[in-house]
Formats: structure tokens, sequence, C-alpha cells
């Protein structure tokens, strides 16, 4: 039976590992290769880079960082931020990740999704975004509107029109990465996750909210999730990936119990 | 010297560094000449059936790959660099493939819409026999899949693992004299991805 896959997260600026809320506030945790390897050890299924400064910066995504990180673990890894093209797409696979996350690049350009779909296959290319709570269900017949650079703007897309088009473009995933449950701790959203995997037909990644185990579990029974992103939760020490492990396989969620 | 096979199907990096990690000297290669010479050869593979049976076409690696496992050579087949060891393959509109094993390759046709295509993520293999490639890996273990498309052999013995996707159970090991090959990817399979290619780097091609 495919397993449920659990996904650490891991913001980066300047190859240290920060956390904050709402993308504010953000504190060093440690050094993103060194995580990154402990979270391997321990028995992640797979990991997500974001370079959080490389957009603002307008500079490339660190690329030695993605070369690091490919030495050290060999389990698919994402990676996020400061990609502007298809060259930088190739550079960053090439580099040794799995595969890459687009967000408001592909808001800009949604072209970026076809084209990098042809280029190295539709399971190279994922789609983050970030969809707020609103109530004109006239404009927004979700209930979300998707936003982008941090959550600062809004776009004015549909949540769930916006992952039917990217689906239609090639994306191979979906990170559905609620803005109302990110940094909270409290458990994902996890109607707007069911509502956009049960409306695509690829896998769809909740993000945003986690706190505890059980929110884990919510989010693949409740949220018909295929993946879920763990950040805050075990950055801090407060959950090891193993406990959360047990804590799903005791709960009947299909897990990855060999590594 | 371990060959692993460059036939533009398709980011090599991951296998490469995997071979590193564990010391063993392995180089990515689309020369014939580096191929014959190698003690073993890594077939890897992402992508379509089609473009790989057409980048192989154009390289002439075709008949250099059938010499290597004609005269047994260690073997590993990846993926799609599994799936063109067979006969043929649905992909593209039907695609003849190398036919080193008996069978051929089909795309899932799920019937229940929780079982998304492609299949990504980590699943379990059964395994039907011991073989020395996994000598240490435990029944059960779960490793990472990447595909749309799934074998079918036709020779019972040629099944060394199995995986159970989508309503069908396929063969997600194949074994046949000095050919050994995965459908999920073992450079992405943790610590024991790694014990597999270790197991391969010293394997004598028989079993």
């Amino acid at each position: 039976m495919l397993t449920k896959r659990i996904i650490p997260c891991l913001d980066v600026r300047d190859k240290k590992v920060t956390k904050g809320v709402k993308f504010q506030n953000n504190v060093v945790l440690g050094d993103a290769v060194e995580m990154a390897a402990r979270y391997y050890e321990d028995g992640c299924d797979e990991l997500v880079f974001y370079d959080i400064t490389a957009s603002a910066e307008r500079r490339p995504i660190d690329i030695d960082m993605v070369r690091a990180v490919a030495r050290a673990i060999h389990i698919p890894f994402a990676v996020g931020g400061g990609i502007s093209n298809l060259a930088d797409m190739g550079r960053v696979l090439l580099a040794g990740a799995e595969k890459i996350s687009v967000n408001s690049l592909a808001v800009a350009h949604p072209g970026i999704i076809a084209d990098g779909a042809r280029a190295f296959g539709s399971q190279c290319i994922v789609l983050g975004m970030d969809p707020v709570k609103v109530d004109d269900r006239a404009r927004f017949p979700s209930g979300y509107e998707v936003t982008v650079r941090g959550f600062r703007e809004r776009t004015g897309l549909d949540a769930l029109a916006w992952a039917k088009q990217a689906e239609d473009l090639g994306v191979g995933e979906i990170v559905v990465n609620s803005v109302d449950a990110d940094g909270t701790r409290n458990g994902y959203e996890l109607a707007l996750t069911r509502l956009i995997a049960e409306n695509v037909r690829i896998p769809v990644v909740a993000s945003g909210g986690a706190g505890r185990p059980s929110h884990l579990a919510d989010a693949f029974t409740q949220g018909k999730a295929d993946a879920a992103i763990i950040a805050g939760m075990i950055h801090t020490g407060e959950y090891t990936i193993p406990q959360i492990k047990r804590e799903l396989i005791a709960a009947g969620i299909p897990i990855r119990k060999k590594w | 010297m371990i060959a692993i096979v460059d036939y533009k199907a398709g980011n090599l990096t991951s296998v490469k560094l995997a071979f590193d990690a564990i010391g063993v000297e392995a180089r990515v290669t689309d020369q014939a000449d580096e191929i014959l010479a190698a003690d073993r050869v890594v077939f890897p593979g992402v992508g379509a059936a089609g473009a790989s049976m057409h980048h192989l076409g154009e390289l002439k690696l075709a008949d250099v790959l059938r010499t290597v496992v004609a005269r047994g050579t260690p073997f590993l087949g990846i993926c799609v660099g599994m799936q063109i060891l067979f006969d043929r393959s649905e992909e593209d509109g039907g695609t003849q493939t190398l036919g080193f094993i008996p069978g051929d390759v089909r795309l899932f046709r799920p019937t229940s819409p929780a079982d998304k295509v492609p299949q990504i993520g980590w699943n379990a293999v059964r395994f039907q026999r011991t073989h020395p490639v996994f000598a240490g890996v435990e029944d059960e273990t779960e490793f990472y899949f990447v595909h749309s498309y799934y074998p079918v052999t036709t020779n019972p013995a040629d099944r060394v693992g199995l995986t159970d996707y989508a309503g069908v159970e396929f063969t997600s090991v194949v074994g046949r004299a000095n050919l050994v090959a995965t459908q999920f990817h073992i450079e992405k399979s943790g610590r024991i991805g790694l014990s597999i290619f270790r197991n391969f780097s010293r394997w004598d091609g028989q079993c």
C-alpha cells in the first residue's frame, strides 16, 4: 500500500533554517544541511527547502546548498524560492534535487509549469499555493483566494480554479499551504485541503498549521491529503519524526516503517 | 568500474551521488567503449519509454546493451530503465522496447479517485525469493516510486518482488540471470537503497 508522506519543511536564509509565524519574526534554528541530515536519519520521507529571501533579494537560488543537501541525503527533496526561469529549474535538478516548487512565478507566468513539465517531466514540478479564506463567494467559489509573495499580495485567483488550471498545465503535485493556519500549530485547514484533493487527480500535500501528530492524521483522513508538511513541531524538538510515525501507525495510517 | 548509462533519460546526479556515498567508483557515460569495458552497468531512467528508445537509437546504444547483457555483465535497471527491458510499453501510443525480459508495461487505470497517477511515494515490496542484490533487505520494506506505468512479467520466475497499487499487483523487482531491475528509485530510497547499490557493486551476476 502506498504510504502517506511526512515532509519536513526547511525555510532557509543564508544556509540557516529559520521559522516564523505568517512569514514574520523569523528566528534561526540551525544549519540547513545538518538539519536535513538529521531528519533523513530519523526517517522523514521527503524534504522541502524554501530559499525564503532569494526572491526578495533578486538573487538566484543557493545552488551550493542544494548540492550539499544532495550529498548528505538520499531521499527526494524539493526546492523553492529564487527560481525565475527554465534554466534555474535545470540547475536545481542537476544539483540533485528531485522537484522544483513554483509559487509566485507560476501565478505571474503560468506557462512556466507547462515548459517545466515538458523539459523535466511533471513529477519534477510542484505547485505551491498560499490560499487565504475569503467571504466573496461570487468571485471565489471555493471560498479561498490565492496569495503570493509571502501572503503579502492577493491575486484574484480562486484556489480551486488555480489548482485545476495548474493540473491541466502539467504540474505533478500541489502543496496547499493555508495562510490562515500557517504557524498557528492548531491543525491544517482541512476543508481547503480536502476540496483540492477531491478535485484534482494528482497528489495533494497539506501544509500550514501542524502542531501535533493527530493533525497529520486529520490531514490524511479528513483532508484526503497524500502527504503532509511539518515544520515548527519538529524544529523546536517538541516532537521527533519516529514519535510522529508511531502515533500515525497507531491511528491506522499507512506510514513507511523501515528506513 | 561501474558505468551509469547516460541516454538523455533524465537526471543522473542522484544515482552518481549515491555511489559516491558508498565509496564505489561509478562513471556517468554515453560512450559505447566505456560501457563495454565496465565491470557492471547501471541503466537508470526518468521520462517516457518512446523518448528513451529514441535516444538509445540515436546514441547507438541498444546493441551495446544487448552485448553486455548477453555476455553476463551484472546489469541493474531503474524505473524507466526497468520498463524498457521488457518487450513493449503502452506508453507513447505503444512502444517496442528492448525485449531482454518477457513481458510488457501498462498504464495504471485506477477505479478509485483516491489512487492518483502517477504513483508518487513510498510503497512496500513483497519479496518472492531471495536475490543477492537484495541481501539484508527485509520483506515489506518501502521504497520510493514515481511512475504512471507498471511492468507485467510473463514468466513468474522473473518476479523477485511485487507491489500493490491502484488495484493491480505489479512486478516491482525483476531478476533474470545477470539482469536485475527495480521500478522504484534505489537512489532515492535512503539507507536501504544505498545497501542495494553496495550489494550490486559486489554481485557477480549469478543468482
